[in-house]
């Protein structure tokens, strides 16, 4: 049992880690919120005074928003089903006896500790390129005409690339619960007669639900901000800016740092509404 | 005697002290071109001049512009010279924020400058950035395919000629393509190209009154030209394709023409690069009959001083070696003469040695026929030709050219990448207070 002594000597050596966390948090999104309603021009002066709310209502109202917003969401969506479906199935794959399992796991989580930049200058050029790339001579080879991948199917194109980086840890988290599953429920619902499908069904699947969760939160947290694989392979055109996009090409490219941050106050909004989201909707799973 | 030791240490201090303030280590930041990679390797011919040391920052061009324009908008200080293009340069002049290049030496000869160039550097009147080199866009042409074509190529061909050169010459069997021009997003990619595109075709980005112009037949007509004769000639998935990558098709023999800027002449006409060196031709960008501007723009990487800086004295020596008829003579004694810095000053094109080289004279040719200051047919607030001299025109011309890309790709139709374009631009005008 702590004494009201103690309480207070540990309260007392835990403030600068606490004060240097919140300043880490708080000092950036206090700049945000500060410049969000300002007119911040650094090519035209700077700092030109305060607008209220315009530049939030100017950032919704812009023909970009909800586009990028949409983009943002298929991307998300699209990677998350990619990586889940294939990660169980990765997973139940490598939980199989097999020859070389060691180096196949190896290989299989390999794409994860690729850079993002490297990747995507990797698909582009070796994979996608319309005249260059494997798939062009691939098609060619079938008598096809290549397919101009990252102009005419931008979005699958770009979910494909992100997908391949996800998978690895989609499938890391999830073979990590398949093999904590029990060999012998599997054993006896086999021996009372239920098909691969059932068993799948009935047991693997409710056992990698929890896993599944994590996967789902911790992927929806970092695909939400993806960047660098848009910027080097479309540079944002073709329906490929997301919000995170948008807001680089309003402080960067515009140079109109106060529309920027109103952006990025929303982007924080959207992020907050997705969190709550799949907390109160798959988060349930957490707690059983 | 100890007054007369006193005197003698004292001037040596004095001496040392002056020798001290004199040498100073400057810090340059730069693209990563081939022209200014060479100009490092002979950075020693300066220190040995004037005893100041420098430092490089090299920067891929896209990198390059975000830092030095978050350096020079927040005072960072982190750069003594900084390279810069012809957009930049006018605007920071104006807000005051480089220091003025109008006390360069007699010896530099400031007149010697071409003119397009030393009026794209300035800001009413008063030089702000020294070119280092400078560039136009002209027509590189495949003369064999030319010839098999039946054709002969004029040396101020039309759009027309063009699109019928391009049609005779592309051979789809062959993956010879017509035609290879810039469709990729940004602004200084195929933002840059269908600008000067729109320019010969009479359109124009803003009215006298900052209204944006898309919405007029002059942009329905250059875009519906270029995607059908890209359509016809063109690369699969040129909608992709910038500088690098048509250089590439080029270099392979895979393009008959392409257009674009006239230091790439070099490099296609460098036989250990270029597959097709000895059958490349030139001639002047098109433009549609009856109307008075070309297709070509004008560029030039500069090198300028911020204000602010501590060390503009020797920050202007380096300027001067750099950008000097000495600095161009160094280089024709180390590397040749085809790779000396282009399209700078009047008498590199006067000089025996370099008229030889087969694209000097429609170098020149395409320069002189640029005029920032008039851009366009029909009269234009703005000075640029390829840009519009604005702070807020990076970012508008990169969403405009994302929704010309996506044109290009098929995504959407030619009128309603005109009509995002015009909303696009006015909400920005509108946001940056122009209207």
């Amino acid at each position: 049992m702590a004494t009201q002594h103690s309480r207070s000597a540990a309260r007392l050596m835990m403030a600068p880690a606490v004060v240097l966390l919140l300043g880490w948090m708080l000092v950036p999104l206090t700049m945000t919120l500060w410049f969000s309603f300002r007119k911040y021009l650094p090519l035209r002066g700077g700092d030109l005074g305060w607008v209220g709310f315009d530049n939030y209502v100017r950032f919704v109202s812009s023909s970009s928003f909800w586009p990028s917003v949409q983009t943002t969401l298929v991307i998300v969506g699209g990677v998350l089903a990619i990586t889940i479906v294939f990660g169980v199935l990765l997973a139940l794959l490598l939980d199989q006896p097999m020859w070389g399992q060691g180096m196949v796991r190896i290989l299989v989580i390999a794409p994860f500790f690729v850079m993002p930049t490297v990747s995507a200058l990797v698909w582009k050029n070796m994979f996608m390129d319309s005249s260059n790339g494997l798939f062009a001579h691939l098609w060619r080879a079938f008598g096809a005409a290549p397919v101009e991948w990252l102009s005419q199917a931008s979005l699958p194109s770009l979910i494909l690339i992100v997908s391949w980086q996800w998978l690895p840890f989609a499938t890391l988290i999830l073979l990590t619960a398949v093999q904590s599953l029990d060999g012998e429920q599997l054993e006896a619902s086999e021996m009372d007669g239920a098909n691969p499908l059932q068993r799948f069904g009935y047991i693997i699947l409710p056992h990698l639900s929890r896993a599944i969760t994590i996967v789902v939160l911790i992927q929806t947290i970092f695909l939400l901000s993806i960047f660098a694989e848009i910027f080097v392979t479309t540079g944002g055109a073709f329906g490929t800016r997301t919000l995170t996009y948008l807001i680089f090409q309003r402080v960067l490219e515009s140079q109109n740092v106060g529309l920027g941050s109103a952006g990025g106050i929303y982007a924080v909004i959207l992020a907050n509404i997705v969190a709550i989201f799949l907390m109160r909707i798959v988060g349930k799973n957490l707690d059983a | 005697m100890l007054s007369r030791k006193i005197l003698g240490l004292t001037t040596a201090l004095t001496l040392a002290a002056a020798s001290g303030a004199f040498a100073e280590t400057l810090t340059i930041a730069t693209v990563n071109n081939g022209d200014m990679i060479r100009m490092q390797g002979l950075t020693d011919d300066f220190t040995a001049k004037t005893g100041h040391e420098v430092e490089w920052v090299t920067l891929e061009e896209n990198v390059l512009r975000q830092r030095v324009t978050t350096d020079i908008t927040t005072k960072g200080g982190a750069f003594d010279i900084m390279t810069i293009g012809m957009y930049e340069t006018p605007i920071w002049g104006k807000n005051g924020w480089l220091v003025p290049l109008n006390d360069l030496s007699e010896q530099y000869d400031v007149d010697d400058l071409l003119p397009a160039m030393r009026a794209g550097l300035s800001h009413d009147g008063t030089l702000y950035a020294a070119p280092f080199y400078g560039e136009s866009s002209m027509i590189m042409y495949r003369t064999d395919l030319m010839e098999k074509a039946g054709l002969e190529m004029p040396e101020e061909p039309t759009w027309e000629f063009i699109r019928k050169a391009a049609a005779a010459m592309t051979d789809r069997d062959n993956d010879i393509n017509g035609i290879c021009l810039r469709g990729k997003a940004g602004w200084g990619e195929g933002g840059a190209f269908i600008t000067v595109t729109g320019n010969s075709f009479g359109a124009r980005w803003f009215d006298e009154d900052w209204n944006p112009q898309f919405d007029q037949p002059e942009w329905k007509e250059a875009l519906t030209f270029f995607v059908g004769m890209m359509n016809e000639s063109g690369p699969a998935g040129y909608a992709t394709n910038g500088f690098n990558e048509n250089l590439s098709l080029f270099q392979q023999g895979k393009c008959g023409m392409w257009i674009d800027a006239t230091v790439a002449a070099s490099f296609v006409t460098n036989p250990e690069d270029s597959t097709v060196a000895d059958k490349v031709g030139f001639a002047l960008a098109p433009n549609k009959e009856g109307v008075s501007k070309k297709a070509n723009w004008l560029w030039a990487w500069a090198l300028a001083v911020p204000a602010g800086s501590q060390k503009v004295d020797a920050a202007k020596e380096f300027i001067e070696w750099a950008t000097s008829r000495e600095y161009i003579e160094l280089v024709a004694a180390k590397e040749g003469w085809a790779n000396v810095p282009p399209g700078a000053r009047t008498s590199l094109y006067e000089n025996d040695n370099y008229k030889d080289i087969p694209f000097a004279g429609m170098t020149l040719k395409s320069i002189k026929a640029a005029d920032p200051q008039n851009p366009t047919e029909k009269p234009v607030p703005y000075v640029g030709i390829q840009f519009v001299a604005i702070p807020e025109f990076a970012g508008i011309a990169t969403e405009v050219s994302q929704e010309f890309s996506a044109a290009y790709a098929g995504q959407q139709t030619v009128e309603e990448a005109l009509a995002k374009a015009q909303a696009l631009t006015n909400d920005a005008m509108e946001a940056a207070g122009y209207k």
